[in-house]
């Protein structure tokens, strides 16, 4: 079932639901014939799409509202600041091409600092699903709940089976390792699976990790956090994201608020944007692959032993 | 329009005014602002919009610094405190600068131009989609079309032939501290609307006769959004604020609004508080 099926199943009969677009319709092929009087497209026009979504809220409405991540989080960046997540309205905007994912468009279609402008907001839920069976596992809740979200939409193919125990604001623990790990890696979207494979090769080096598919930015699972703060060190956040503001910063400013002294390593872009080219080759080019990732943190070292 | 209805009109109208000349003791207002669309809000509120069916009107104050005039209407309807004046800015409630949308009456929170045509169409679009035959109406400044997201919005409405969709456009021809016309020029304003698919009135939006002719409920049946051009005097009714590019935010002490009111009372025909 791809996310418009899921999507049509979970909406067809609640009048509730509006879906609508500024004309990126990628996603969505299907709905405007599958609910014709349930389907705005705005044409290219991300902040009228957002206000308009603001009054069909007041109206008792939930519009689903979907654009390209770099756009409508950002051209439209102040209405949903100020017309979604001030008045708390359950609008969800669903962001395509996050991260990695806007492959060879170049810098102008990158959203990778959307979790660090969403984060800002009081209110807005932030989910990043690791692939397509996660996003559909987490569908439901997400639409259905009263609070704004951003959702980085990721149609990845799954390389694990993610757990179906689904709660806003909780992580998943794809990869345990040994009950003892003095290393963790948080990780969300699309380099989920790069994370995941990472593992398996630091296994081989007899390094026992522990992977924590985040899920959400914000809510952040502190519980989850702490639980593995009472074993590991080091702690590795992988994300195709900015550094800054992202899961990295909202990690550092947890342990920093908390008094937890542990080491902190981010793995992410530095600084930069990627070099636009297939999502594969990026991942290589820019150091993000799991070859990267095990490299990079056996290089850390500190964790091995008891 | 019966004399005694525009009598009462005034009444209300001149009755805000002071309420507004008072919050300038307040920490101060956009008087000339909210005094250049207060007969518009006080003719709409008393006379056009249908505010207690299920499915009612929507009213938008998009230029949301002009907020006194549309406070000061609803406090003389008893929608909110008449004594609000006496909270503003206090950081114990709601009532500053802009209008907010915990306030009883106001549909949505504004401050930041340009947002509230795209909130007002959502409501249209949604009323249509339920077969509503109220009306989506927002107030914009003539300024505030320099905003690109207005005429985005305009461009969806037309598309979308909303009928039920009203904009009116305070044409005072000052924005902030300058002049429209000398800053970003807005005419032809009526052909640019009429090309974005509106029909277009134009409307004196002091004269209250003039008003009850234009918004007639039976004349907005065309296919087309409608955008009223209200043409309007920043800081309308006492005379040392009117037309003035330098009284956009007034501030005054105790003494000088008294001197004010006086003054008004002399220069306006109607004074006499309703309560």
């Amino acid at each position: 079932m791809s996310y418009q099926e899921l999507l049509y199943e979970i909406i067809k009969d609640d009048p509730r639901f509006i879906v609508l677009t500024s004309e990126n319709r990628s996603a969505i092929r299907q709905i405007p014939q599958l609910l014709p009087s349930r389907f705005i497209d705005t044409g290219i026009s991300e902040q009228s799409l957002v206000g308009i979504a603001a009054g069909l809220a007041i109206r008792k409405r939930i519009p689903i509202v979907h654009g390209i991540s770099a756009f409508i989080t950002m051209r439209a960046y102040e209405f949903i600041r100020t017309d979604i997540a001030y008045p708390n309205l359950p609008v969800k905007i669903v962001g395509t091409f996050a991260g990695l994912l806007s492959e060879g468009n170049g810098p102008t279609h990158q959203a990778v600092e959307d979790v660090a402008l969403m984060r800002n907001m009081p209110n807005m839920v932030i989910f990043c699903p690791a692939d397509e069976q996660d996003l559909m596992i987490g569908l439901r809740e997400i639409l259905t709940t009263n609070l704004p979200c951003y959702i980085r939409l990721n149609h990845l193919p799954p390389i694990v089976n993610h757990s179906d125990h689904f709660r806003i604001g909780k992580a998943e623990m794809p990869y345990q390792g040994a009950r003892h790990s003095k290393l963790t890696i948080l990780t969300y979207g699309s380099l989920f699976c790069e994370a995941f494979k990472a593992c398996n090769i630091l296994n081989e080096y007899g390094i026992s990790t522990r992977l924590v598919n985040m899920r959400f930015i914000q809510p952040l699972d502190v519980d989850t956090i702490l639980a593995c703060c009472k074993d590991s060190e080091v702690f590795v956040t992988v994300e195709d994201h900015f550094v800054v503001g992202g899961l990295y910063s909202a990690l550092c400013e947890l342990f920093v608020a908390l008094n937890i002294n542990k080491r902190v390593y981010p793995i992410a872009l530095k600084n930069k944007w990627f070099r636009p080219a297939m999502l594969d080759d990026i991942i290589r080019f820019e150091g993000l692959s799991s070859d990267d990732i095990a490299q990079h943190i056996i290089k850390i070292g500190g964790f091995n032993g008891k | 329009m019966k004399y005694d209805d525009i009598d009462h009109l005034k009444r209300i109208s001149n009755k805000a005014r002071q309420q507004i000349v008072n919050l300038t003791t307040k920490g101060g207002c956009f008087l000339g602002s909210a005094l250049s669309c207060l007969d518009i809000i006080t003719y709409l509120y008393e006379r056009f919009l249908i505010l207690e069916d299920k499915d009612r009107d929507y009213f938008f104050l998009s230029k949301g610094h002009a907020v006194p005039a549309l406070y000061s209407v609803l406090s003389i309807q008893g929608i909110i405190d008449i004594n609000w004046v006496e909270s503003h800015l206090s950081p114990y409630s709601d009532f500053y600068y802009h209008p907010n949308i915990n306030i009883s009456g106001v549909d949505f929170h504004a401050g930041s131009l340009g947002h509230l045509p795209s909130v007002a169409l959502g409501v249209a679009l949604d009323m249509k989609l339920k077969n509503s035959t109220a009306f989506s109406v927002v107030l914009v400044g003539d300024g505030e079309l320099n905003e690109g997201s207005v005429w985005e919005t305009f461009l969806i409405a037309g598309a979308n032939k909303l009928s039920n969709y009203i904009v009116i456009i305070d044409r005072n021809r000052i924005q902030a501290n300058m002049k429209t016309e000398s800053l970003i020029p807005l005419e032809p304003l009526n052909k640019k609307l009429e090309a974005f698919g509106f029909d277009v009135y134009e409307v004196d939006g002091h004269d209250f006769e003039e008003m009850e002719r234009v918004f007639d409920r039976g004349l907005f049946d065309s296919e087309k959004p409608h955008a009223i051009v209200a043409h309007t005097v920043r800081g309308k009714g006492i005379s040392r604020f009117e037309n003035r590019i330098d009284k956009w935010f007034v501030r005054l002490t105790e003494d000088e609004a008294d001197e004010v009111l006086r003054s008004m009372n002399i220069e306006n025909e109607v004074y006499q508080p309703l309560k």
